[in-house]
């Protein structure tokens, strides 16, 4: 699981570099992401856009990572391909996260 | 003055994939099922509905039919007009109570982690069934299937 991070002043920028997070790779992103996330930053921005597939595992993943950014920090989503934007929006997650229809804009708008 | 033969290619409209029963077995069968006819025949819209479905029906099954043991999935997909018919079998435990969950819906403001495969699968499939026949499961549904002009 190829996980980018970086910061963008106080923000944390992660580019999830792979092209779908499934049932099989799940576990390995939540693990990689409690260990970049340890950095002290203000906001936290994935980057999702590399991302073309994203099933019900990797959205529970995604879930849980919000979760242990709680309740200092929010995590702030961008770049969603079709299919994920699909999942997010049927599912009803879409109302709990802060998404940015680009990275860009998202580091512009504090969410 | 005979006519003149053309001989048309035949596309095959039905595809069988056999997967084993772990999580990178279901990703490659899937990624192989995606890239092969009839999937490969769909628009992009319908293409990623069906990877979203099979890829949740694919993961119960290695999740709970086959929990406490390893064994065979098979995929069989058709298609037909406007429709793609979808067939999976496999050797493992049963169904609770002989049929699929209902797959209510979480809440997403308690921040579920889980629980939405179900729903994904019955919101985007139709003509869902569920049979136990001897040791095997059979699922049997059906998806929207506009085929590309591409």
């Amino acid at each position: 699981m190829q996980l980018k991070s970086a910061m963008n002043g106080t923000t944390l920028v992660i580019r999830v570099a792979e092209d779908r997070i499934d049932a099989a790779g799940a576990i390995q992103f939540k693990e990689r992401m409690r260990d970049l996330i340890q950095v002290p930053c203000t906001r936290v921005i994935l980057d999702l856009s590399p991302v073309h597939f994203l099933d019900s595992s990797g959205l529970g993943a995604v879930v849980a990572v919000m979760k242990l950014l709680a309740p200092d920090r929010k995590l702030e989503l961008a770049g969603l391909t079709p299919t994920v934007e699909k999942v997010f929006r049927l599912t009803r997650m879409d109302s709990i996260f802060t998404i940015h229809s680009a990275l860009a804009e998202g580091i512009r708008n504090a969410g | 003055m005979p006519a003149e033969r053309v001989d048309l290619i035949e596309m095959p409209n039905e595809a069988q994939f056999l997967m084993s029963s772990d999580p990178m077995s279901v990703r490659d069968g899937l990624q192989q099922a995606l890239v092969a006819t009839p999937l490969a025949r769909l628009s992009i819209d319908d293409r990623s509905t069906a990877e979203i479905v099979l890829a949740e029906v694919l993961n119960n099954i290695v999740e709970h039919a086959y929990a406490t043991e390893t064994g065979t999935i098979r995929l069989c997909l058709s298609l037909g007009a406007g429709r793609l018919d979808c067939r999976i079998e496999d050797d493992g435990k049963a169904m609770p109570n002989g049929k699929p969950p209902e797959g209510h819906l979480p809440e997403a403001q308690d921040l579920p982690e889980g629980g939405f495969g179900w729903h994904l699968i019955r919101t985007l499939s139709h003509d869902l069934r569920y049979e136990r026949q001897e040791e095997m499961n059979l699922l049997t549904f059906s998806l929207p299937a506009e085929q590309s002009t591409v």
